[in-house]
């Protein structure tokens, strides 16, 4: 995938054309709860089929066993201390992995030499199914953190570093001459043309290298690990203990969202001049 | 034929702009033939031909965008250039578009004061905190002519900076920089392919063909008095077309006469 057609892959939700709003008035007060029906309806049909026996508990809980459950992993602390866990090792990683990406695109975007010494093994690299280096990670690394961020970083470098070189090479020529004009240097033309013109593609990026520390995280704590989320899942399954898999499971969701949201928050922002 | 470009009056010690021999080329194509132009403190000067006659190339060559010979072009003070279209930092306000140009300059206040007060000077001092995509293509030029003029240059270049407007805005225009240019009498290098543009603004008006010089008018009256109904103005303006190779038109009957000529 070229930097331009993950671009238009990902698509700012936000500036999706508005959906035809259907009668007005009293219709559209109710229209958000309308939409909270069917979820509603499948919940409680799986409640239903789990009460009267036809879903196997050892396969899938119920929703109140699930929900009850929650609770209790909630108020024992285990929840909110395997989550912190798993969080610290993607904000690490997204960290350390995006800003080698950012840098590398930076060096890449801006210098020839940079480009094709970068470039090439980059390119290379990306085709990777970076998963599943984690077992290469486990043997050289050992069982520690160092496997899960490196893993994490690795997958959080791609992203970054494709979109914010599509953003410096797709800067517009004209105003950079223009800052020329204006006697920039060129360490005054990075600093204020071209980074901030790549800024909105490196925030596209940000956003597929949060997906991906997210995916990573999962795959390096449910293969080696016995702290986290992952963990807690993994550990849950040698014991058919389905309801925490479930839980686990909605905690990685709720966490996704939530880190897309800030990042969405920082792009209104930081993109405010694009209104 | 660069010989009949010959110095302005008795000015030649002091030059603005110095340009001996200066040839360009691109691969096996001549832009540039032997150019020699002198620009004297203060003048306005109009750089009037067709596409591809190679005067967006001097232009380019005065304003040091593109790296030319020792020796065949002296610009003496700070140059500045605005395009034909805006080319503001979309991501920037108004007025830090306008401080920009004064980064290797004065203390940051002291930046964002001059571009206030040159962006009251084009008529935007209540766009200062606005972004360009916010601004009509009028206004937005005001701002590039703005960034042009505040680091107060020496010699200011235009590059056609009026022919994306409507026809009205130009006029608006043309008022604007001949105010500007009396105020601070800086030098004015315009390139422009308007036959009428360049009389109603400039005091000199060079034709370009084929990479040379091809030929020179000083518009004498000034330019309160330059109606296109006037006999002298309809003369030049007949040779200018005929140098240009048009079938001479009507003027433009828009174009009304500039004020603030002041004591030239």
């Amino acid at each position: 995938m070229s930097p331009m057609s993950t671009t238009a892959l990902v698509g700012d939700p936000t500036t999706a054309p508005p959906r035809p709003r259907a009668r007005r008035s009293r219709a559209s007060r109710f229209a958000f709860l309308r939409r909270w029906v069917s979820p509603i309806v499948i919940i409680a049909v799986w409640q239903a089929l789990s009460s009267a026996g036809v879903i196997d508990p050892r396969k899938m809980a119920s929703p109140a066993q699930i929900a009850s459950r929650a609770i209790e992993l909630i108020q024992d602390g285990t929840l909110g201390s395997e989550t912190l866990i798993s969080l610290q090792r993607v904000v690490l990683g997204l960290v350390i992995g995006g800003s080698i990406g950012v840098l590398l695109a930076v060096v890449a975007g801006l210098n020839r030499i940079g480009d094709d010494a970068i470039d090439p093994p980059m390119q290379m690299l990306r085709t990777l199914p970076h998963l599943g280096l984690i077992s290469l990670f486990i043997t050289w690394f050992g069982l520690g953190e160092l496997p899960k961020v490196t893993l994490i970083g690795l997958g959080a470098c791609f992203p970054l570093y494709l979109n914010t070189l599509g953003g410096i090479r797709g800067i517009d020529r004209k105003v950079l001459e223009a800052a020329r004009s204006m006697h920039l240097t060129r360490r005054q033309q990075v600093r204020h043309v071209v980074l901030p013109g790549a800024l909105p593609q490196t925030l596209v990026g940000l956003r597929q290298s949060l997906g991906i520390a997210w995916l990573s995280v999962i795959v390096a704590e449910t293969i080696g690990a016995d702290t986290g989320l992952g963990a807690m899942i993994n550990q849950a399954r040698e014991f058919n203990q389905t309801d925490i898999i479930v839980v686990g499971l909605a905690v990685y969701a709720v966490l996704g969202l939530c880190t897309d949201a800030l990042v969405r928050y920082l792009e209104r922002k930081a993109l405010a001049w694009r209104a | 034929m660069a010989s009949l470009t010959a110095p302005p009056t008795s000015q030649t010690s002091e030059t603005v702009v110095r340009v001996r021999g200066h040839d360009r080329s691109f691969g096996d194509t001549h832009v540039l033939h032997s150019i020699d132009l002198d620009i004297a403190p203060g003048e306005f000067v109009a750089l009037l031909g067709r596409s591809g006659c190679g005067k967006s190339t001097l232009l380019r060559s005065l304003s040091h965008l593109d790296p030319t010979p020792a020796g065949e072009v002296e610009v003496s003070g700070r140059t500045s250039v605005a395009f034909q279209e805006p080319r503001l930092l979309p991501w920037r306000t108004v007025r830090d578009n306008v401080a920009l140009a004064l980064l290797n300059g004065p203390e940051r206040k002291q930046r964002f004061e001059l571009a206030e007060k040159t962006l009251a000077e084009v008529g935007l001092g209540d766009k200062l905190e606005a972004w360009p995509l916010q601004l009509s293509g009028g206004q937005a030029q005001r701002v590039s002519l703005a960034r042009a003029l505040v680091s107060n240059p020496a010699l200011m270049l235009l590059d056609e900076p009026f022919s994306a407007l409507d026809a009205l805005t130009r006029i608006d225009m043309h008022q604007l920089v001949i105010d500007l240019w009396r105020r601070h009498s800086m030098a004015i290098l315009i390139v422009t392919h308007d036959v009428d543009e360049a009389i109603a603004l400039a005091d000199r008006v060079l034709v370009m063909d084929g990479g040379r010089i091809a030929r020179e008018w000083s518009i004498e009256p000034r330019r309160d008095n330059r109606a296109p109904s006037k006999p002298e103005i309809a003369r030049i303006r007949a040779e200018m077309l005929a140098a240009l190779g048009v079938q001479p038109t009507s003027a433009n009957p828009n174009r009304t006469p500039l004020h603030n000529e002041g004591a030239a």
